[in-house]
């Protein structure tokens, strides 16, 4: 017991770390299902996508010297719109390409093709890493790498202290003023007013002069840009990324989705937090809490565990409505 | 009537879509008779030797230097076989680390009678299931990485190593960290996968024999980037020394991560860690990192080896190539010798294989061969590197023989 | 004009047709025989199965043509190379690929369950075979009864099949809560779980020897008589296949397939003309995962090694891929789905690549090994997945529902199952 308070502080960092990533990514499925009720398969690719650009970006940037004449900040401010503009605009060719045909077929199909992308993203990406590289798995150096301890143990006595990178922090603030702003956006402004009435019935929506069709292909732009700022967070954070670290962090990232109430912004944030927590806590505890029977390697199975308990038990999630089918 | 034409026409296309795929397969086995051919009429029969090692996928550095290695040792071999009559091949099969794809690409290599042998594999668990297969053909396999212990212990006739064993690696890494690192608590991790496992069991094992105390025992996901969970329980532990059983692409993070957090205690490893990856992903941070190997540090023992390796391939040696090169001569250094005995024809596949297997003394580029009833390699030798700073390999330390 | 007269004719005279296969068989048998190694010729030989399929004949002909092809003349034929047993190889995959490729169909095609986890149930079949065919029981169970002789693996295939169709179920109660999509996510993390738990049942009992694997499996023994080559496993597949197949065919125009369609097309209408919901999907779950379990039974058996690493999520969607490929809900269409992604698999990616390898070794051209063919298998699997999604939701073999006329149901009181052309579009 005083092992896991000792290690609590560590915990809930490197938690909050791990689940603001999940919870930026939870939003891009949050959006996407809220307004199509397509659950896009192919967003953890988006995810990983921008890691890469936002990588190849630096790599280049540090070959021609550009990057040491530019301060830090702004150089990392700049990869991330760079990668931001680059997914945001995939996302939308992939609507245009292999969602908006299917729109009105069955969702069995539109799920298989959405599987389909995700597939097709992750081999693409792996040629051209591998055609420019020698090798899928990329590394780059980090921007801000130092490390600061978090003298948790002045607190009390039971608490250890916790170390903490500098990118850590950052992810934690982008990842807050990327939820503020999309969370005011779809709250204030006239555009997310459209995409909210199009969310909750898309042909009244469209009876009452919105352009259906242009709500989604922003929802896309936007759901896509924040899981391309996201790569290049966790691209920053873990200094190595592969063209296969998007399909089981999405996964996740959905669970997250699907615990805050699937379609709902706020949700998505706070389950995002939950599940970062929640996995960090059982791979640092499991083994300690059953006496090593079971250890690390189970986290997996947790996440996957409260994803299937939600969808039986509250399937439309904690904050989320409960939707009764219409015959 | 109408509908029925309408089935008629995708009937048709759905053929058309069969033919096209088989077409394309044929154009690919036309080509490679044709090369056949041609290598037929400059140098009289054909002997092929079949690698196996995953040219793809998350292991794909390690079997691309198994392949490479392999390769120079034939194309040194050439004009020794093209005196006797003979031209050498070298047909790379790609496993996928899959041990279906393994056993499949296995019982195609067992079928072209052309080839005499097999270099391969990476990974412990395709080597078990595919050399079934090999032993159904008396194809010889020698194995430039397989460690589990399993691969040799069945007694197959044709299952052969170059490489330690993991109840031999293991122990001899916990020999090292115990008494010369003085470790008194040793934390073990391994990456779920039958080398890591295997591996971090033997050394666990051998650990607590010599009287360290394991202070704890994990497993991580391969895969995954994030290990802050399990290393934030290796920080509450305070051990001396954390033990990875597992591969480089983990292996670098944990270094990296842990640094992160502030632990100051070594990451040790096995033969997985002997990569260029460690030092790319990890950078500076991957200084201090042990990590057992069985071959010596070539770029150092025999650097007109390496020198030649960079020539021909434009890229340095992996810890695999020099092991996949000495595979290779033991295996060339057979087939001469049964071809010698035969009165200068290629004999039957089993007497090949005995060849392999009564090979004794063999002056091997980085290790001598001499295999035992099992076709484990009775010269092979544990070396333990240090990373001394972000370069590969490191700097080997101690030496460890049976 | 020319052409459409011929085809005309061809599709009247059923003599014809009955030379023309004949003449196929007989050329492409003979290639197979007497060439060393040629796949194209195996494959057109295989090909000889699908024109029979679009021949005139009555079902019984065909069926019985079918299993002499299958039984008689492919082995005879590939016996005649040294390739006999690559041919063989690659036949008994596509025998397993294609009955588990019928087990997801049940449950994709004929319910509208989209399962993402299937290769968990083969996953359970292997398992189930592999533990007791070693010395891993012993662990678990006191007495040095284990391995288990060859003898009981003809048992194994019936239990094995039962064990998956438990798991089926235990997979299927969560899905009476989960509708569309979230069911496809469900399936997805129980696929993960399962493969996880299996990769890491070593301790705290010993179960499944974790990620090291189950070695030295059992290999099946009949009266003595031992299957260890891929030619002797080829016939327990095609065995098993036919039974799976007459399964599938059986039940597709019963009452409960039926049931399935009908809850396909709308869960809601069919709840309300009395079909119980909740005992038709579990059926799905059930029977569709235990044909799965059964190939995973003979998949242990001729592999003699089982690993966790051989029930991925790749493995999983390989399989849906031959179910979208072929055409959900069809039959047929599956087993071609099934057959075209085992060979593209196994034998046109491996021979393009190692071709390619050849002409890069000797230098005639430089092609990068990132571009290497077997590769490019999730970007094939990915494209294939997009493109029938968008261009032919209904597969290469469109299902055709069996059409009841008017009068035969007219009087009799009994609603006509829904019997639409197009069948997965609402």
């Amino acid at each position: 017991m005083n092992d896991i308070l000792h290690t609590l502080p560590q915990v809930l960092i490197d938690g909050l770390a791990l689940g603001a990533i999940y919870a930026v990514v939870a939003l891009g499925y949050t959006m996407v299902y809220g307004i199509l009720e397509l659950i896009n398969f192919a967003h953890g690719e988006i995810f990983m996508t921008g890691a890469f650009v936002g990588t190849a970006v630096l790599l280049a940037a540090q070959g021609t010297g550009l990057a040491a004449s530019l301060p830090p900040w702004l150089f990392y401010l700049l990869i991330m719109l760079i990668a931001m503009m680059f997914t945001g605009a995939l996302g939308v060719g992939i609507e245009r390409v292999a969602y908006r045909p299917l729109r009105k077929a069955p969702k069995l199909i539109s799920l298989i093709a959405a599987f389909g992308v995700s597939f097709v993203l992750q081999d693409v990406v792996r040629f051209i890493a591998e055609l420019r590289t020698g090798n899928y798995i990329v590394s780059s150096s980090s921007l801000y790498g130092e490390r600061m301890s978090l003298p948790a143990s002045s607190i009390s006595s039971l608490f250890g202290d916790a170390t903490v990178k500098t990118n850590t922090l950052i992810i934690l603030g982008a990842a807050l003023l990327l939820m503020v702003a999309l969370d005011r956006f779809v709250n204030r402004s006239k555009w997310g007013v459209a995409m909210r009435a199009v969310a909750q019935d898309r042909e009244t929506a469209s009876l009452m002069s919105i352009n259906v069709n242009k709500v989604i292909v922003l929802t896309f732009f936007i759901g896509s840009a924040l899981g391309g700022a996201t790569g290049v967070l966790f691209a920053q954070q873990y200094g190595t990324i592969d063209p296969y670290i998007g399909f089981i962090l999405g996964m996740k990232a959905f669970t997250a989705a699907v615990l805050g109430g699937i379609g709902n912004i706020r949700g998505a944030m706070f389950g995002g937090f939950v599940i970062g927590i929640l996995e960090m806590f059982a791979s640092s505890n499991l083994g300690t809490l059953t006496g090593g029977s079971f250890g690390a390697e189970y986290k997996d199975v947790f996440a996957f565990s409260i994803l299937i308990i939600v969808l039986i038990f509250k399937p439309e999630g904690l904050f989320g409505r409960a939707v009764k089918e219409k015959v | 009537m109408k509908s029925k034409g309408i089935g008629k026409g995708k009937g048709l296309a759905a053929i058309v879509l069969v033919m096209a795929l088989a077409a394309g397969c044929g154009s690919g086995n036309g080509n490679s008779s044709s090369n056949q051919e041609s290598g037929a009429k400059s140098g009289g029969q054909v002997i092929k030797i079949a690698s196996q090692s995953p040219l793809s996928g998350g292991s794909s550095i390690q079997g691309e230097a198994i392949k490479l290695g392999a390769q120079l040792s034939l194309d040194d071999h050439k004009d020794e076989f093209s005196k006797l009559g003979f031209t050498l091949e070298l047909v790379p099969y790609d496993d996928q680390s899959d041990a279906k794809k393994g056993v499949a690409n296995a019982e195609q290599i067992g079928a072209d009678q052309a080839v005499v042998g097999v270099i391969g594999h990476l990974n412990s668990g395709v080597s078990i299931p595919s050399s079934v297969v090999y032993e159904k053909y008396n194809l010889p396999m020698i194995s430039p990485a397989s460690t589990a212990t399993e691969f040799t212990d069945r007694k197959l006739k044709v299952a052969n190593r170059v490489v330690a064993r993991d109840d031999f690696q293991g122990p001899a890494g916990a020999q090292y960290a115990v008494k010369t690192l003085n470790a008194k608590n040793i934390f073990v991790i391994q990456d779920k996968t039958a080398y890591g496992q295997g591996l971090a069991e033997a050394f666990r094992d051998a650990a607590k024999e010599a009287g360290a105390s394991i202070v704890g025992y994990e497993g991580i996901t391969v895969g995954e980037k994030d290990f802050n969970g399990v290393l934030t329980t290796v920080q509450s532990k305070k051990p001396d020394l954390i033990f990875f059983g597992g591969m480089y692409a983990e292996g670098a993070l944990l270094v990296k991560q842990a640094k992160d957090k502030g632990i100051t205690a070594p990451l040790m490893g096995g033969d997985a860690l002997d990569s260029s990856g460690m030092a790319d992903i990890a950078g500076p941070d991957v200084a201090g990192t042990l990590y057992s190997s069985v071959a010596g540090d070539i770029t150092k023992s025999n650097k007109e080896w390496a020198d030649s390796y960079q020539a021909k391939f434009s890229k340095g040696p992996e810890g695999y190539s020099v092991y996949a090169y000495d595979s290779m001569s033991v295996m060339l250094a057979a087939v001469k010798k049964s071809i010698e005995d035969n009165g200068g024809k290629l004999p039957a596949r089993e007497k090949i294989r005995d060849a392999v297997r009564a090979t004794k003394d063999f002056e091997g580029v980085a290790t001598k061969v001499s295999f035992d009833d099992k076709g484990d390699n009775k010269y092979a030798k544990v070396f333990i590197y240090k990373f001394e700073g972000a370069s590969y390999p490191g700097s080997m330390i101690s030496e460890v023989s049976q | 004009m020319e052409i459409n007269s011929t085809r005309e004719r061809l599709a009247g005279s059923k003599s014809l047709q009955a030379g023309l296969l004949a003449a196929f068989v007989v050329v492409t048998s003979g290639a197979v025989y007497l060439m060393d190694k040629s796949v194209l010729a195996f494959l057109l030989l295989l090909g000889s199965l699908l024109l029979l399929y679009y021949t005139g004949f009555s079902n019984g002909i065909k069926w019985a043509s079918a299993g002499i092809l299958l039984l008689l003349v492919i082995p005879f034929a590939a016996s005649g190379g040294s390739s006999h047993e690559a041919y063989m190889e690659v036949a008994a995959q596509c025998g397993i690929y294609v009955a588990m490729a019928l087990g997801l169909n049940i449950v994709v095609g004929f319910a509208g369950l989209l399962d993402m986890g299937f290769v968990a149930f083969f996953a359970v079949g292997a398992y189930t075979y592999g533990i007791f065919a070693t010395a891993q029981a012993n662990n678990f169970i006191p007495g040095s009864l284990f391995p288990l002789p060859g003898g009981s693996f003809w048992i194994f295939i019936l239990l094995g099949g039962f064990m998956a169709g438990i798991f089926g179920i235990l997979l299927g109660l969560p899905v009476l809560r989960v509708k569309g999509d979230y069911l496809a996510i469900v399936t997805l993390g129980f696929g993960e779980i399962i493969r996880i738990i299996f990769n890491n049942m070593e301790k705290p009992i010993n179960i499944t020897n974790g990620a090291m694997g189950l070695s030295s499996i059992q290999p099946p023994d009949l009266f003595g008589f031992k299957f260890t080559f891929p030619h002797q496993f080829y016939f327990i597949v095609i065995g098993i296949l036919a039974v799976v197949i007459f399964a599938v065919r059986r039940l597709e125009h019963s009452r409960l397939g039926r049931s399935w369609k009908a809850v396909r097309e709308n869960e809601i209408a069919a709840q309300s003309m009395g079909i119980p919901l909740i005992r038709t999907k579990l059926t799905a779950f059930a029977i569709g995962a235990s044909f799965s379990g059964m190939m995973g039974v003979v998949f242990a058996a001729k592999q003699t090694f089982i690993d966790p690493t051989s029930f991925t999520l790749v493995e999983s969607t390989t399989i849906l891929v031959m179910v979208v490929l072929g055409g959900m809900g069809s039959v047929p269409g599956v087993i071609l789905g099934a057959s075209l992604v085992t060979i593209l698999n196994l034998q046109v990616l491996t021979e393009l690549t190692s071709a390619l390898n050849a002409l890069s070794n000797n230098g005639y051209i430089g092609i990068p090994t990132a571009l290497s063919p077997s590769k490019m298998q999730r970007l094939i699997f990915g494209l294939i997945l997009i493109l029938f999604a968008i261009f032919r939701p209904n597969g290469l073999i469109r299902a055709r529902n069996r059409k009841v006329s008017l009068e035969s149901v007219a009087g009799s009181g009994v609603y006509p199952a829904p019997a639409g052309r197009a069948a997965i579009r609402k």
